[in-house]
């Protein structure tokens, strides 16, 4: 994977280039917003990246915390597994789907997220599933902020207000907050267990983002309010455009992931080293 | 549009901003690895 | 060894009686809410018809400030004489003490409200255009919501560096669903509107306190040993 990265980094440099003569030059004018709409082209794929990101991070996070004892590790196991069979046969048997919501894409989530699951649990020790937790936070934030900003300077210019308390402006800022605080517990505990409470804070928010999505929808929705990006078809070139996009700031995302989490590992090795150096110096206690 | 091209810039600018803060932390710990490496030798 | 419950009733009781003989506690909350109340007065004037409408929100906001005043000296007291250590190492279980710790803070903050509302209403002129008993429900569960999560917190934040700004900076974004129940059932249940309704927030406030009081339970022992 080493000898691989220059030239991965030089393909997804590519990637990103193309895409983005994608979206500036070759997508469609839009009607009624103009040029400024292919802002969409960027904030839309970060908004998935983040969410990815963040989903791998709760995982991660889960991972963590039930691998420290093999019963909860393997109850935990069941317990993924049910969830993703029980949404499946949900998805089909459920009546009404909110609106766009497809049987479909539930299944496709539900698989991938008991797939990504077992993957982690292979993949990764239990250090470097602790990594990739603090990894996926890291570069996840990067992305949402991205959304955040990208977000106000397509709102300005179409609706001509910078900022509203919607649901999904909200709930995003929301997370992003959530997550930020869980990189400021990471920086700033002084436990030697940081990992396992920065573990248990990823699963407050994780539990905490939908209530926060329902509560707010609820809430605007008594009080109606300009929605931001809303539903309707999409130009099937547009939609294309949009994925090639995304593609690109996914592989994008995945090296950067991978770039952190080497340079994670590399420090936490060398701190490993710097303490056995200390505990074994001819002035120390031990020898 | 101006908008478009602010927005363009700085989702660059913070991805870039991250990047460098990672490269800085790697090469801080070469270092350190290097000296290390010179103190046991 | 005795039963959780007894565990947990005997710190409780032991926590009441240690803050009734100080008053740490309550006095800096009840101070530090009167000056919010009053510096709200002067940003907010109180005669003012639109203020019935955004008087729910400083009202928990207030709330919220004094609460975590309260919450950062939660386990102060621990920490200082080795309790914490005695604990981990006893075959008690840790939500014992994590029940105990939850619902003291959660009788300091309702003494704190019942102080605190009198003074409120008089300065805002508030009178409940709207079923006024729906404010009981609304006061316990919001306040159980905060002091829950804020419980968990400070445990969290123990061996932090600026532990002080910890709490909040970790506790504001997750209560958010709770802090907007409650501020909307306050405005809908002060202004009356029949149209209106605070039943499906008090609702929502329930399921947060559910939700939020299983996850600290089955992760407080995890939070205790780590520190």
């Amino acid at each position: 994977m080493k000898k691989a990265f220059p030239i991965l980094g030089l393909l997804t440099a590519v990637f990103l280039s193309y895409a983005l003569y994608e979206a500036l030059v070759v997508a469609p004018r839009e009607q009624t917003m103009g040029d400024v709409q292919r802002i969409f082209y960027y904030h839309v794929p970060s908004a998935w990246t983040a969410f990815l990101l963040f989903a791998i991070n709760f995982l991660a996070s889960v991972q963590y915390l039930v691998r420290r004892n093999p019963k909860t590790d393997q109850i935990a196991n069941w317990v993924v597994v049910a969830v993703g069979v029980l949404t499946c046969i949900g998805a089909y048997v459920i009546r009404p789907l909110p609106q766009d919501v497809y049987p479909s894409s539930i299944v496709t989530t539900a698989l991938s997220v008991v797939g990504i699951y077992f993957l982690i649990k292979n993949y990764f020790s239990e250090q470097g599933t602790d990594i990739l937790a603090l990894t996926t936070a890291e570069v996840g934030v990067v992305f949402c902020t991205v959304v955040l900003v990208t977000g106000p300077l397509w709102a300005r210019p179409v609706w001509g207000i910078w900022w509203t308390w919607d649901v999904r402006l909200t709930s995003t800022l929301v997370l992003w907050l959530i997550y930020v605080s869980y990189l400021v517990l990471r920086r700033f505990s002084t436990s030697g267990q940081t990992p396992v409470l920065a573990a248990a804070l990823a699963v407050f928010g994780a539990l905490d983002v939908p209530l926060v999505y329902f509560s707010i929808w609820i809430f605007r929705t008594q009080h109606p309010q300009p929605v931001i990006g809303g539903g309707g078809s999409i130009d099937p070139r547009m939609l294309h455009i949009l994925l090639i996009n995304w593609l690109a700031f996914l592989c994008f995302a995945f090296l950067v992931c991978w770039s952190r989490y080497q340079v994670e590992r590399l420090q936490r090795d060398l701190e490993e080293t710097q303490a056995l150096e200390a505990l074994l110096e001819p002035g120390g206690n031990i020898r | 549009m101006t908008f478009l091209y602010a927005a363009y810039t700085a989702t660059w600018a913070i991805h870039i901003t991250y990047l460098i803060t990672v490269v800085r932390r790697y090469t801080r710990l070469k270092r350190e690895v290097s000296e290390l490496n010179k103190r046991k030798t | 060894m005795s039963a959780p419950s007894g565990i947990t009733l005997a710190t409780l009781t032991k926590d009441i009686r240690l803050e009734w003989r100080s008053k740490d506690a309550i006095n800096s909350m009840l101070f530090f809410a009167l000056l919010v109340v009053v510096v709200f007065s002067f940003s907010f004037d109180p005669v003012a018809e639109e203020s019935r409408h955004i008087a729910g929100g400083l009202v928990w906001v207030a709330f919220l400030f004094a609460a975590v005043v309260a919450l950062n000296q939660t386990w102060a007291r621990e920490i200082r004489n080795q309790v914490l250590d005695a604990y981990r190492v006893s075959p008690a279980p840790a939500n014992a003490l994590f029940l105990a710790k939850a619902v003291g803070n959660f009788v300091f903050v309702v003494v704190l409200e019942a102080l605190m509302t009198p003074l409120f209403i008089m300065f805002y002129k508030l009178r409940a255009l709207g079923p006024a008993w729906q404010l009981l429900p609304v006061a316990i569960l919001g306040t159980w919501a905060i002091v829950v999560n804020g419980t968990f917190f400070a445990a969290m934040s123990l061996r932090t560096r600026s532990r002080e700004i910890m709490l909040p900076l970790l506790l504001f974004p997750v209560s958010l669903p709770a802090l907007i129940s409650m501020v909307e059932a306050t405005n809908i249940i002060l202004v009356g509107d029949p149209s209106t309704s605070a039943k499906f927030w008090i609702v929502l406030l329930a399921t947060y306190d559910v939700v939020f009081t299983t996850g600290c339970l089955a992760l407080f022992e995890t939070v205790l040993h780590a520190e």
